[in-house]
């Protein structure tokens, strides 16, 4: 066991617990933040993606002691709002399971697109969001949600 | 003029489901619960001989419950007593349940399941369905003069085709919570689960009391797709044994491997067809003969076979029919609902044939289609006659004119482009709506509304929300039978506590025979209200309906479901009226197939899917494009082997399934054509596009690369494989 | 479980020793530790040793840093410009979520023969930098890479970086084939070079994975060298490349020398094609 500090959705969080520990089980466990799924366990799915330092990962492959001193945004923090509306709105949301890791997925693709000046379309849509399984939509509401939120403006 | 059906809404539950707050199974573990898990047979068949319990590890800290310690019946309550809770003796399956552990907390559990030692006698599996001698259920179904139609026709074409099987892969593993009996005699179970009052009859079965006394509620559930139609059943079972044992209530959550290794999945299928036609392509008889690989134990597999039957012959007309049917029992993990239900494997089958009757025949696709398509007033395989809301010719009609097909050169030789070859391909097919037969008069589904002291109107039923859309749809239902506002409206959770029995949430029934009560007891409601207020009365609904309680009024209407008059159905002969309407609808599929990789690149879906009346069309759409979706996956990428016994793909990284990048475009439209006793003419749309997507696409990869597809998964294996086959001096 | 995470090379070199598990972005071996395949004992975690990062250029070559992400590899200019296939394979080793994590080192010393890096680094004739406490070494690529997740690394070393030489005029080219279009894992990977003098193959250089035990250089294609690569010539070292793949999960052997075959024919007829 050791202590490991860092910021979850803005507030400063310690806490003690094996190095090792997936910061998916610390995000649900220690810290009650159940937002965050876990659909596979092994990165194939996408359900756990958390945003560290504004990149997405998948929380289920990444140990608490590598985000000592690092800001882990989840679906519970705050910025998501007009991807959240996005997703209400054109129905990118079925059994929502995989629901919070496509919403933290397309807010830190946006937010990559601002960032490198590239325009949000279809196909980088598509690229994205390739690491978030959904079994119910088809993905084709997946992305017009996605792509409603670009046209948005992106901000948060 | 409809108000509220037709319209968008949002569903109720989005909010919670986009902010994370919606609590599924794994998200609610009470304080000091424990956690369970189910210690599994390793060989396919044999003999449970005992368990060694390694001395070394304390036990005292953990409860163990064998079958012995079953109270109840030591069976899985679903339609056949044949598949215990913990095995006893025989062991028939590999993963079969036959200890069951719990412990305070994971580690202690971790080191309890690996402190244990089980000791069996392996016996030869059984693992060929073709040489299976146990028959769990034999369906024929005879229409006409089969024999002497085949024999006097003046083609007739015989193949085989085979589908493997296929993962539900719900993004959300199985798991259920259950406390201990309660002081008042009430044993609660909350799980992700379809069918709450299943979960109850097994309970009570289980644990020996009365199904009151088995309380379930479902959890916010992620996915189902008929994998969580039986089995929450096994799920809910070992967690109730275990907190009765450890007097604390016990999460049993599967993690993806232990769900992918055990749960059922789609029935692996063989299909024969011996069809005669005449030269034109006329169907003149079809002799269909269906093996289903049914695993280990009973389950469903009775009625999946019930659907595979019926749906046999396609959505094609024709005079002479004999379907026979069955399934089989082998030492597989055994197979169980997925959405289709036995159709997308018959599907395919039939739509091969037609493929390959226009090849012999010469003839484009969508001529042969729509020269054979049921049509208003024609009799199916069952000798049911179509009345109404046959919407088989317009759904042809839409796809052709947008997508063009009939002007394709099908199967014809073009001009090679590069390594890529693009191909076309087509498939038309129907789907009963609703339980089979007297399925759902036998069931009597019970829908409740009741109005709140606020003057809302509380929708009680046990149709569950796994993603289809249930509380949006009935929400939109009761607004427009209430005339009011979806605000005024409350779909309560299902609860067996608290609602009525209104069926299982499966068989594409939940809008048509579900939904047809709500809309029935909301206009009752409704006409209370009135009779009481007067037409024309002043103010909202939700201040007539306060004044309408305040005065004494009886705001609550129960509804049982009727069938419409005049089906009629003979279940010793398979014969009549099998569903009270089908869902109708054609795909078209693009694809563009590598020639050095054989990878099978989908450029472009549209499927035109007859729905009766589209309550909520972005549901509907959500439905189509999701399950047409499962469909292309079950036709070229989604493997699910087997080897001694036991799942090959048993994790993510193995058993795939499509990503957004896999997935073409997807184009819907919709046909409306209204079905008289469905809620505003809606019919069921769950199921239907789960099954033409795998015949559109083999019917495209025939066109791109000239070889036939008579299997799917049509792997880039199988296609290299075949390939070759055909091409042999392209050999190594 | 246990492990230690230092934050400069220094800490990091001192905490090895025999038996330690070196994690870095975490994409193999936190699965590993959940499955048991890797003991989560003696874990040295590097992800903050900032040593290991960067990318530089190295006269016309490029000095790539052991943590460097795939997705640094995917959007540095610099690498696709001198190491264009490198950062193609990087794009498609998993999802955005992997690529974030997944790094060059982590691919080197998992030494997975379904890696997607690895035959790119071999064809690019890349040099692996090991370090100890005793100092650097180099090794190819090839020869780090010594067997089924096997490497050359001594326990007392870290991978420390690596080193692609310049691209001069060399032509390359990448191929995943996956089990899907994303997210996948390689029934064949292919990375190959050319170079071309005056209508004459000057080298070639080419690997591929999931078809043996290991990352393989299929050293049958160099036969080429020296050649005018006609469709003949191209046919016949394709046919002496000697590979041994294996039935699995993902795919079948037949399946996987055949594609392998196809794809090599079809992508060195392109690297040699009359120039566009």
């Amino acid at each position: 066991m050791s202590e490991h500090e860092f910021e979850v959705n803005g507030v400063r969080r310690t806490v003690s617990a094996d190095p090792l520990r997936r910061l998916l089980d610390v995000l649900r466990e220690d810290l009650a933040l159940t937002g965050t799924k876990e659909g596979c366990g092994e990165g194939e799915c996408g359900a756990c993606t958390v945003m560290i330092d504004g990149e997405a990962v998948n929380s289920c492959l990444v140990p608490v002691c590598q985000v000592q001193g690092a800001r882990v945004t989840t679906v519970e923090g705050a910025g998501l709002e007009s991807v959240q509306e996005a997703f209400l709105e054109e129905g990118g949301a079925q059994c929502g399971i995989c629901t919070p890791g496509l919403i933290v997925m397309t807010r830190a693709w946006l937010d990559t697109c601002e960032r490198e000046g590239r325009v949000p379309d279809e196909a980088e849509a598509r690229r994205a969001l390739a690491g978030n399984l959904c079994r119910c939509t088809g993905y084709g509401k997946v992305i017009a949600s996605a792509l409603a939120a670009a046209a948005e403006g992106g901000e948060r | 003029m409809t108000r509220v059906v037709g319209t968008r809404l949002r569903r109720p539950e989005g909010p919670d489901k986009v902010t994370g707050r919606a609590m599924y199974v794994a998200d609610d573990v009470p304080v000091g619960c424990w956690w369970g898990k189910a210690i599994r047979s390793p060989v396919a068949h044999g003999e449970l001989l005992g368990f060694e319990l390694d001395p070394a590890f304390d036990f005292s800290q953990v409860v163990l419950v064998r079958a012995a310690d079953i109270p109840g019946v030591n069976v899985v309550d679903l339609i056949v007593d044949d598949q215990p809770i913990l095995a006893s003796d025989a062991i028939e399956h590999w993963g079969q349940p036959l200890l069951l552990v719990a412990a305070a907390d994971q580690a202690t559990l971790d080191a309890a399941v690996r402190a244990i030692d089980v000791r069996v006698r392996e016996s030869e599996p059984l693992l060929d369905m073709e040489a299976a001698e146990v028959v769990f259920k034999e369906i024929v179904i005879d229409k006409g003069d089969v024999d002497a139609a085949l024999a006097s026709a003046p083609h007739v074409l015989r193949r085989t085709y085979h589908t493997d099987s296929q993962e539900q892969m719900y993004i959300e593993p199985q798991g259920a919570i259950a406390w201990p009996e309660a002081a008042d005699g009430t044993v609660l179970v909350r799980g992700s689960l379809q069918c709450p009052y299943y979960v109850q009859r097994a309970l009570a079965r289980a644990l020996d009391i009365e199904p009151a006394r088995a309380r379930v509620v479902q959890a916010a559930t992620g996915g189902g797709f008929g994998g969580k139609e039986e089995y929450p059943s096994v799920v809910a079972c070992h967690a109730a044994l275990l907190a009765r044992a450890a007097g604390q209530p016990v999460a049993v959550i599967y993690d993806r491997h232990e769900d992918l290794a055990v749960t059922p999945k789609r029935h692996p299928a063989r299909v024969r067809h011996a069809t005669g036609y005449d030269d034109d392509g006329r169907l003149l008889a079809m002799d269909v003969d269906v093996l289903l690989d049914g695993g280990a134990f009973t389950t469903l597999s009775p009625v999946v076979l019930s659907r595979a039957a019926i749906h046999a012959a396609g959505a094609y007309r024709c005079d002479a029919v004999r379907i026979r049917g069955r399934v089989v029992k082998t030492n597989h993990v055994p197979y169980g609902a997925f959405r289709g239900f036995g159709a997308p494997q018959v599907c395919f089958a039939v739509e091969r044939q037609m493929d390959a009757i226009a090849r012999e025949r010469d003839l484009h696709p969508a001529t042969l289609r729509k020269r054979n398509a049921l049509r208003l007033g024609d009799t199916t395989a069952t000798s049911g006659r179509l009345e109404e809301s046959v919407g088989s010719e317009e759904v042809l009609a839409k796809i052709l004119e947008r997508t063009g097909f009939e002007d394709h050169p099908w199967c014809q030789p073009r001009p090679a482009a590069g390594r890529k070859r693009r191909g076309a391909g087509f498939s038309f097919f129907f789907h009963g709506a609703g339980f089979t037969g007297a399925g759902e008069v036998h069931l009597k589904a019970k829908v409740d509304v009741r109005l709140a002291a606020d003057g809302r109107c509380e929708v009680h039923s046990a149709s569950t929300e796994f993603g289809q859309g249930t509380v949006t749809m009935f929400t939109a239902i009761a607004a427009e039978a209430l005339e009011t506002g979806p605000d005024d409206v409350l779909v309560v959770e299902p609860d067996t506590g608290a609602v009525p029995d209104s069926g299982p949430t499966v068989a594409s029934r939940t809008c048509m025979v579900v939904g047809g009560c709500l809309a029935r007891a909301c206009r009752e409601l409704r006409a209370r209200i009135d009779a009481h207020g007067g037409q024309g009365a002043e103010g909202s609904f939700r201040e007539r309906a306060r004044a309408f309680l305040a005065a004494g009024g009886d705001g609550r209407v129960e509804v049982t479901y009727a069938s419409p008059p005049g089906l009629v159905w003979d279940d010793e002969r398979y014969e009549g009226d099998a569903y009270p309407a089908y869902g109708w609808a054609a795909d078209y599929v693009e694809v563009e197939v590598d020639l050095d990789t054989f990878e099978v690149s989908m450029e472009r879906f549209v499927s035109a899917v007859d729905v009766g009346k589209a309550i909520q069309p972005q549901l509907v759409e959500g439905q189509i494009e999701g399950g047409s979706l499962q469909a292309l996956g079950f036709a070229h990428i989604e493997v699910v082997g087997t080897k001694d016994g036991r799942f090959l793909q048993d994790r993510m990284a193995t058993c795939i399934i499509p990503t957004t990048l896999d997935a073409p475009p997807m184009e819907v439209l919709l046909v409306e054509e209204p079905f008289s006793h469905g809620p505003y003419g809606a019919k069921g749309v769950g199921e239907l596009p789960m099954d033409g997507g795998a015949p559109a696409v083999a019917s495209a990869i025939e066109d791109a690369l000239g070889i036939s597809i008579d299997r799917v998964p049509a792997t880039p294996e199988r296609l290299a494989a075949a390939w070759l086959a055909a091409h042999p001096e392209e050999a190594l | 479980m246990s492990a230690v995470s230092p934050t400069s090379l220094d800490a990091a070199l001192a905490a090895l020793t025999a038996d330690t598990v070196v994690l870095a972005g975490g994409t193999d071996l936190m699965v590993e530790f959940r499955t048991g395949r890797t003991r989560a004992e003696n874990v040295v975690d590097i992800w903050r040793v900032d040593e290991l990062r960067g990318i530089a250029a190295e006269g016309d070559g490029l000095r790539l840093g052991a943590l460097t992400t795939c997705a640094e590899l995917v959007r540095d200019p610099l690498v696709r410009e001198r190491a264009a296939i490198l950062a193609e394979a990087a794009d498609e080793v998993g999802a955005e979520q992997i690529k974030n994590r997944a790094t060059l080192g982590g691919n080197l010393g998992t030494a997975s023969p379904a890696a997607d890096l690895n035959p790119v680094l071999v064809a690019l004739d890349a040099r692996v930098e090991l370090v100890s406490t005793q100092g650097k070494r180099e090794l190819e690529a090839d020869a780090f890479l010594r067997g089924y997740r096997e490497t050359a690394r001594r326990p007392d070393e870290l991978i420390g970086a690596v080193l692609i030489p310049p691209p001069r005029k060399r032509r390359s080219a990448f191929r995943k084939v996956g089990t899907r279009r994303a997210q996948a894992i390689s029934k064949v990977v292919v990375a190959a070079t050319v170079e071309l003098e005056g209508g004459v193959v000057r080298s070639v250089r080419a690997a591929a994975g999931s078809v043996a035990p290991r990352t393989v250089r299929l050293r049958g294609l160099e036969a080429l060298v020296g050649q005018q690569p006609s469709a003949d010539a191209i046919a016949a070292a394709v046919r002496a490349v000697d590979v041994t793949p294996i039935d699995d999960v993902r795919s079948t052997a037949a399946y996987r020398e055949l594609v392998l075959r196809r794809v090599l024919v079809t992508m060195l007829g392109r690297l040699c094609a009359a120039d566009e």
